[in-house]
């Protein structure tokens, strides 16, 4: 057994998966909807992760935490908010906070909680999935009606119930509001792949694996894994941008980040009492919510037109 | 298997779920420690001295095993006595049930217009693929499912409450919530449906009842918006689908008009996966309504709980958790029965 022949099945293996990847690529290519969605997409990677080049703290007040905005000195401890100035392209919040920096560096702690995010609930799911697939009967059972349990909730409800309690238990809202957004993630997965396993159980080569004498394990981890994460791995990526939304939301409502974090949710939280007084303080609402509108836009793209040419039935036409 | 005994396995299926749910609320409530879940009985748990708050701990049962804890939980729900909210100053589940009607009266009017504008755009779209209407409607929808529904709320806020002060927040205008205040203090107002636009006119008192609907546009706007986007994605998705299929080309075949294809033939067929999805629309109008309600100070349930929830009142946002569960579990209910009673296909198989 040469490597030279396996590295020539191998080729000829993938070859059909290359070709499908070429196509769903030409096709994304061809969608003006979803090459805007990939531009928005990039635009808001670029920004996260030049954050620190982009928006650096000008204040020369050192910060604990990178996403606790730095207040502007020079301004005072005013509670109006001051307009867009060139020192302040984005103008300020409540107590001089710059909203150009809380902007640009929400753009990353978005994805940093999204990212954390959507690795906990892929990884409960894909245990807990796989199990549930894997051996079925009892187990499968109690795995599945503790889905069903969380999912007898619309999920910001049980979410905001898991930061009223833990807040009362004495975490902090921002801790409490990222485990409740997992809490409230992962049947939905664990769903997901458990069908997935289903699927791929029955096949051929895991009956082959098993007459081999493969240990569970090793069929769960070799056999049956490679074949059903990528739909899942697809689904939870387009969940991105749900996932920010629900966070920011929970922010919104005062049950996640602290005031003056560089959180979207929580920009537009601190703005609402300006709202109060019309369009005279626009900047303090008006600018996050670009931000989040131009971040769920590209993921919601993206995604309508992954589904459009994922869908066997709507494609080649 | 016919559609009565469906319904009646459903029906059973609900009570291990409320018990689930009930489990995990009980469950969650661990985390409090006995000292702060004695708050939940006691009006003013920071006046009594520790020996005091102790024995409160002991009359309770809260230093017992837990599951003569959950039991003794359990019995509290079943009397009706879900505790005492330390921010309201109420018992929470009086405190719940006024507090529905306002939020019902969102639900009234937004629900049937999320039904009618969804379907209705998602069809025409989906007849007219491609062309104008049906790129203007995409762009729509992709912006309602991208905008979050509260900053929305806010700069709708900002422009007609406090710019323009076409209206203002919360039920009623100021003025017109006093006298309604005084005169229910006078018995001169009776509360029949807690609706103000029924009530209103049940009193013949156009000029609340106009009020009340000025004050209902903006959160029911926000809510239809949002809602709507949904809709329509899947209704034109749906109908795409049943628009390629033979039994069009059929009914074409035979002659029909195209009105007769598409609003007898591929309607009624594209219909059939919306009904699912009308349980995710549940869900979503739920949360909406925190949201909303919380933006423009509308004092219904979801405001009620999110303020609470602020507050970490433990008490409000478990019996509001209850009840959105409730409410919840039985929409998903009547929509898979709903669903079994249009395709005859998921009760016999």
């Amino acid at each position: 057994m040469t490597s030279a022949k396996q590295t020539g099945n191998f080729r000829k293996r993938i070859q059909p998966t290359i070709k499908e990847a070429r196509f769903m690529l030409s096709r994304l290519f061809k969608s003006p909807l979803s090459v805007a969605g990939l531009v928005l997409i990039s635009y808001n990677i670029i920004l996260a992760v030049f954050a620190p080049v982009i928006a650096p703290n000008t204040s020369g007040v050192r910060q604990y935490d990178q996403y606790m905005i730095p207040r502007d000195q020079s301004l005072g401890f005013w509670i109006q908010p001051s307009p867009p100035t060139s020192g302040h392209i984005l103008g300020t919040t409540s107590m001089q906070v710059d909203l150009f920096y809380g902007c640009v560096w929400g753009t990353r702690f978005a994805f940093q909680l999204g990212l954390e995010v959507i690795v906990s609930t892929l990884t409960i799911g894909l245990i807990l999935g796989m199990i549930s697939g894997y051996y079925g009967g009892f187990i499968d059972e109690v795995i599945m009606r503790f889905t069903d349990i969380i999912l007898a909730f619309p999920g910001l409800i049980l979410a905001m119930v898991f930061v009223a309690v833990l807040g009362k238990a004495g975490w902090s809202t921002l801790q409490a509001a990222i485990f409740s957004i997992i809490l409230i993630g992962w049947p939905g997965y664990t769903r997901l792949i458990r069908g997935e396993v289903l699927r791929v159980r029955g096949e051929d080569y895991v009956e082959a694996a098993r007459a081999a004498g493969a240990s569970d394990l090793r069929i769960m981890a070799r056999h049956i894994l490679p074949n059903s994460i990528y739909s899942v791995i697809i689904v939870a990526s387009l969940d991105f941008g749900s996932i920010v939304l629900t966070a920011a939301a929970l922010s919104f409502l005062g049950l996640g980040s602290p005031p003056g974090y560089a959180d979207w949710g929580r920009l537009i939280f601190d703005g609402v009492p300006f709202s109060g007084s019309g369009l005279t303080y626009w900047w303090t609402f008006v600018y996050p919510g670009i931000f989040i509108v131009l971040f769920t836009l590209g993921w919601n793209l993206l995604g309508d037109a992954l589904r459009d040419v994922l869908d066997p039935l709507s494609r080649r036409k | 298997m016919g559609l009565r005994e469906y319904i009646i396995r459903r029906l059973l299926l609900l009570i291990p779920i409320m018990f689930g749910v009930v489990i995990l609320i009980f469950a969650v409530l661990q985390f409090v420690d006995p000292i702060q879940r004695v708050t939940l009985y006691l009006r003013n748990p920071r006046q009594f001295a520790p020996e005091v708050i102790n024995r409160y701990i002991h009359i309770y049962g809260l230093d017992q095993p837990v599951w003569v804890q959950f039991y003794n939980w359990l019995v509290s729900i079943f009397e009706g006595n879900f505790g005492f909210s330390a921010y309201y100053k109420e018992m929470v589940l009086p405190g719940l049930l006024a507090r529905v009607p306002a939020t019902l009266e969102i639900v009234i009017f937004a629900a049937p217009l999320i039904i009618l504008v969804g379907i209705w755009l998602g069809v025409e779209s989906a007849v007219r693929k491609d062309k104008a209407f049906d790129q203007v409607t995409r762009i729509f929808s992709i912006l309602g499912t991208s905008l979050p529904s509260f900053f929305f709320g806010v700069i709708l806020s900002a422009i007609f409450i406090a710019q323009l002060k076409w209206v203002s927040a919360g039920r009623l205008t100021p003025t017109l919530s006093t006298e309604l205040s005084l005169l229910k203090s006078s018995h001169h107002w009776t509360t029949y449906t807690g609706l103000l636009t029924v009530d209103s006119l049940l009193h013949l008192r156009l000029d609340i009842f106009v009020d009340a609907l000025k004050h209902l546009a903006l959160p029911v706007l926000v809510l239809v918006f949002i809602q709507t986007a949904v809709l329509v994605r899947v209704t034109r998705s749906s109908m795409l689908e049943a628009l390629s299929k033979t039994y069009i080309t059929a009914a074409k075949a035979k002659g029909l008009t195209n009105n007769e294809v598409i609003y007898k033939h591929a309607r009624r067929n594209a219909l059939i996966p919306v009904v699912t999805i009308s349980g995710l629309l549940v869900g979503g109008m739920m949360t909406g309504l925190i949201i909303t309600e919380t933006v423009f100070l509308f004092p219904g349930i979801g405001q009620w709980a999110a303020t609470a929830a602020q507050n970490f009142d433990v008490s409000v946002v478990v019996v509001y958790a209850m009840f959105s569960a409730a409410v919840f579990v039985l929409a998903n209910l009547i929509v898979d029965v709903l669903y079994a009673y249009i395709d005859p296909r998921i009760r016999l198989g």
